[in-house]
């Protein structure tokens, strides 16, 4: 019961500490594309997780402090992003492909065959 | 900054337009240039005995490209971030949170910098920008005879 406490906790502490990333989201015939701005976050530092219909985004800073630096001035005050999205059900949340150049997240969810766009002919009798 | 609203009694226009006046009656003596926050890309300084430590939070950016530069202890760094919108009929923009256009900001460094010991490194879409102090300026043990 406490171990379920303290995860909740901290949880609650990690939504409380992380940026929200902006983001450009574009859907066009055949699925959607996402970009995020996570300046700071390597690759190695950077979790894309699809549980039930939720994609959630996630990275850690890596600014690399020099030892005794004090902070005089800070916009961004927290060291980690965090973001998540509701899938709808005719995207195709297993193949989702991702790229990470220079700070951004390239994502890429494509449509399900059945839901990608059809030209239904009218057949007239 | 204007503040207009593009939909009249717009409950999310109004909060926002709320929270800036509410921070901006908490700093009652801003900095000449404005406060700068919320501007692209933000910045964060970091001081230390040795060196003054520039962050810039701009990603996606070619650094061949980034313009940074020191005149008269004022640390400038301008460029120009585009997105490539997809020209596509089929396309649609659900989201576009992510700053286009050109960008400067600039920020005031202390008198004890040394201008000709600035390094700049670009890596995953953060800036560093190193400013080394004057040697003299730098706290000394004095041995006491």
């Amino acid at each position: 019961m406490s171990n379920t406490n303290t995860t909740v906790a901290k949880q609650e502490k990690d939504l409380r500490d992380a940026l929200i990333p902006a983001v450009d989201v574009i859907e066009d015939a055949s699925g959607i594309t996402l970009y995020a701005d996570l300046p700071g976050v390597a690759k190695e530092r950077l979790s894309l997780q699809v549980e039930a219909d939720v994609l959630t985004i996630e990275g850690e800073m890596d600014l690399g402090l020099p030892e005794g630096m004090s902070a005089i001035h800070a916009e961004v005050d927290a060291p980690r992003y965090r973001r998540a999205f509701t899938l709808s059900r005719e995207l195709d949340s297993e193949k989702v492909s991702a790229e990470l150049t220079q700070g951004v997240l390239k994502l890429r969810i494509p449509k399900k065959d059945h839901a990608q766009p059809r030209r239904i002919a009218i057949e007239v009798n | 900054m204007v503040y207009r609203a593009v939909f009249p009694r717009d409950v999310f226009n109004e909060l926002n337009r709320l929270q800036r006046e509410f921070w901006q009656s908490l700093d009652t003596n801003p900095n000449i240039r404005g406060s700068g926050r919320g501007g692209f890309p933000p910045i964060n300084v970091g001081s230390s005995e040795r060196a003054v430590d520039i962050y810039v939070f701009a990603p996606g950016l070619d650094p061949a490209t980034i313009d940074v530069q020191i005149e008269k202890g004022v640390l400038t760094i301008s460029g120009e971030r585009n997105i490539v919108v997809p020209n596509n009929e089929q396309a649609t923009t659900h989201i576009a949170e992510r700053f286009t256009g050109r960008f400067r900001r600039v920020v005031s460094l202390p008198d004890d910098i040394d201008p000709s010991a600035v390094s700049a490194k670009y890596r995953d879409g953060l800036l560093h920008i190193g400013v080394a102090r004057r040697e003299a300026a730098q706290p000394r043990r004095i041995a006491v005879q």
